[in-house]
């Protein structure tokens, strides 16, 4: 029976739903038990949530007061000493994953496979090169343990209604104080977080400016949507680089994906291609986004969002 | 001598739209347009940049592959590097089934740290052909250093580099004792333009070529590629004429 362990990522309270995604991951393998690991300082709240995800059998605490924040090069000798043994160790494909998991498979001598979109054996895996452009299958051979990210838009989170063990991992290790955090920058906002939200409101560079995207953020009230942006719009300095949706940005899975002013960059596009339904608002007919849009609009966006507005209203 | 080390992949070009073989063997690279990883021009660039500011004395290039990315490392050579490193190795893109795994690119990087003591190493967060986004952490753990990936500002106050990163969450700020690894975001900078008499003056800028067997290292790849195949393409789309007709056709799929 393979084990299977997945590393939680989380903000010290809160389990990201890129956990539960990862769970599902992990449970397509074959034969597979899960394991939880959570790193923080006090991990007890977020250790009980993941408990709870269906599919889960144990949870493993690693506490020590340097794991307040997220840091790589601290929590990476921590996990190699504590996740011996495992035949798959996962973390999502978010900054969080992509800082920690290759780290962390240079110190157990482990390959690493990214942003898996799906599972066809224990060793065999699918994911997206050159941006989304094409789709490779790669088989591990050699291999004792494989640590793999996990592209959370292609899975579903695992529902709750597990009841796992919770247990503490003794590490003897001590950790580096070569890295030392010194502040995040994390606007506070009462939208859903972008990238588990059901509705997505983006906009690009023909909104102008950030006033422009004022619009976009009344709408996106309007539809209890979170916002997001394509790469020009962030270049432009219209909103912050955590809006940016694409290769480079945040791969997203919505519901419903609304692209306002964006053009459709194989980039963008690439993190959007599982959006259920696209709708796209832009006057130029030629767009490549037309070419992905489930729903089109050619029109002025400054007429058509005001009126949309109306509408929803 | 403070020495900074940029790692420069030769990947297609970025606007390259490229196409699958037939066979499903693999990607269609023949008299493709080949450019310097964007990620790794912005590397070089705040190479450069450090090394204007006097943060730095030396600037090398290093690229890990076949010997056309000597022509990668002469542009990297014209935008102001130093010196160029060519460590000759198969192909390391995902175009072939024979590349090399990130942690291979990551030890042979760790035998050019150990020739060349670099203060700072900077590395693309990810290529642009693979997207593997590996190499720079897993250098990093093998060094036992600090590493501050997606880097979006890197300022250097004596021995320690205070960064700006670009997270999911916003903007994270971390101090890194130096020597450290870092990889570069898309908007640390914007990489400068080349000049024509610097092209000339590139040609006579040293470019030395390494083998994997003089750096000791022995190429791994466990991880293959087998199938290629080209991504679902989604159904064709209807087009509404205005606003109202959006919201019928939304409340009509459920969506509203």
């Amino acid at each position: 029976m393979g084990r299977v362990l997945v590393v939680a990522e989380h903000d010290g309270a809160t389990l990201s739903s890129s956990t539960a995604r990862c769970v599902t991951c992990a449970r397509s393998l074959p034969g597979s038990a899960v394991t939880v690991v959570v790193c923080a300082a006090d991990a007890g709240a977020v250790a009980a949530q993941a408990a709870q995800i269906e599919g889960v059998a144990r949870v493993l605490k690693i506490e020590n007061p340097a794991n307040t924040h997220p840091l790589a090069a601290i929590l990476a000798p921590q996990l190699a000493e504590a996740c011996a043994g495992y035949a798959h160790v996962l973390g999502p494909s978010t900054t969080f994953g992509k800082d920690l998991m290759p780290r962390l498979a240079a110190l157990l001598g482990a390959p690493q496979v990214s942003d898996i979109m799906a599972v066809e054996s224990a060793t065999r895996f699918r994911r997206p090169i050159y941006a989304g452009n094409v789709i490779v299958t790669v088989e591990v051979a050699g291999a004792e343990t494989i640590v793999g990210t996990v592209r959370t838009a292609s899975y579903a989170a695992a529902p709750n209604g597990g009841k796992a063990t919770i247990e503490t991992a003794a590490v003897s290790k001590g950790v580096p104080t070569h890295t030392r955090f010194v502040t995040v920058s994390a606007p506070k906002t009462d939208r859903p977080e972008l990238q588990s939200a059901r509705r997505v409101i983006s906009g690009g560079r023909a909104l102008g400016s950030a006033q422009g995207f004022e619009m976009l953020y009344r709408l996106a009230d309007k539809l209890g949507a979170a916002v997001g942006a394509s790469r020009a719009a962030v270049d432009a300095g219209y909103v912050p680089n955590e809006m940016q949706v694409g290769q480079t940005g945040k791969i997203i899975a919505p519901e419903l994906y609304v692209a306002i002013g964006i053009s459709g960059a194989i980039q963008h596009l690439t993190g959007i291609k599982d959006a259920r339904t696209i709708v796209a608002i832009n006057k130029d007919a030629e767009a490549p986004i037309f070419e992905v849009a489930d729903i089109g609009l050619v029109g002025d966006l400054f007429e058509v969002v005001p009126q949309l507005e109306k509408l929803l209203a | 001598m403070r020495r900074i080390l940029v790692g420069v992949k030769r990947v297609v070009d970025y606007n390259v739209r490229v196409r699958v073989k037939p066979d499903g063997s693999g990607v269609a690279l023949d008299g493709v347009k080949m450019s310097i990883n964007p990620f790794d021009e912005i590397a070089l660039e705040e190479a450069l940049r450090l090394k204007e500011r006097g943060a730095a004395d030396e600037i090398i290039v290093a690229s890990i592959g076949p010997a056309d990315a000597q022509q990668q490392l002469r542009t990297a050579l014209a935008m102001g590097a130093d010196r160029a490193l060519l460590v000759q190795a198969t192909a390391a893109s995902e175009g072939s089934s024979d590349s090399l795994e990130p942690l291979a690119l990551a030890r042979i990087f760790l035998a050019l740290v150990s020739r060349e003591q670099p203060l700072m190493l900077i590395l693309g967060k990810q290529a642009i052909d693979d997207d593997n986004s590996q190499t720079g952490p897993m250098l990093a753990a093998l060094w036992d250093r600090p590493q501050a990936t997606f880097a979006s500002k890197i300022d250097i106050r004596g021995s320690v580099a205070t960064v700006v990163r670009e997270v999911d969450q916003g903007l994270e700020t971390l101090e890194v004792e130096l020597p450290a690894v870092f990889t570069t975001d898309l908007r640390l900078n914007e990489p400068r333009y080349v000049k024509l008499p610097d092209i000339m003056k590139a040609k006579k800028k040293p470019l030395e070529t390494v083998t994997l067997e003089s750096l000791g290292v022995a190429g791994e790849a466990r991880v293959k590629a087998v199938r290629f195949e080209p991504p679902a393409q989604r159904q064709k789309g209807i087009l509404v004429r205005d606003a109202s007709e959006l919201v019928a056709a939304l409340r009509q799929r459920g969506l509203l």
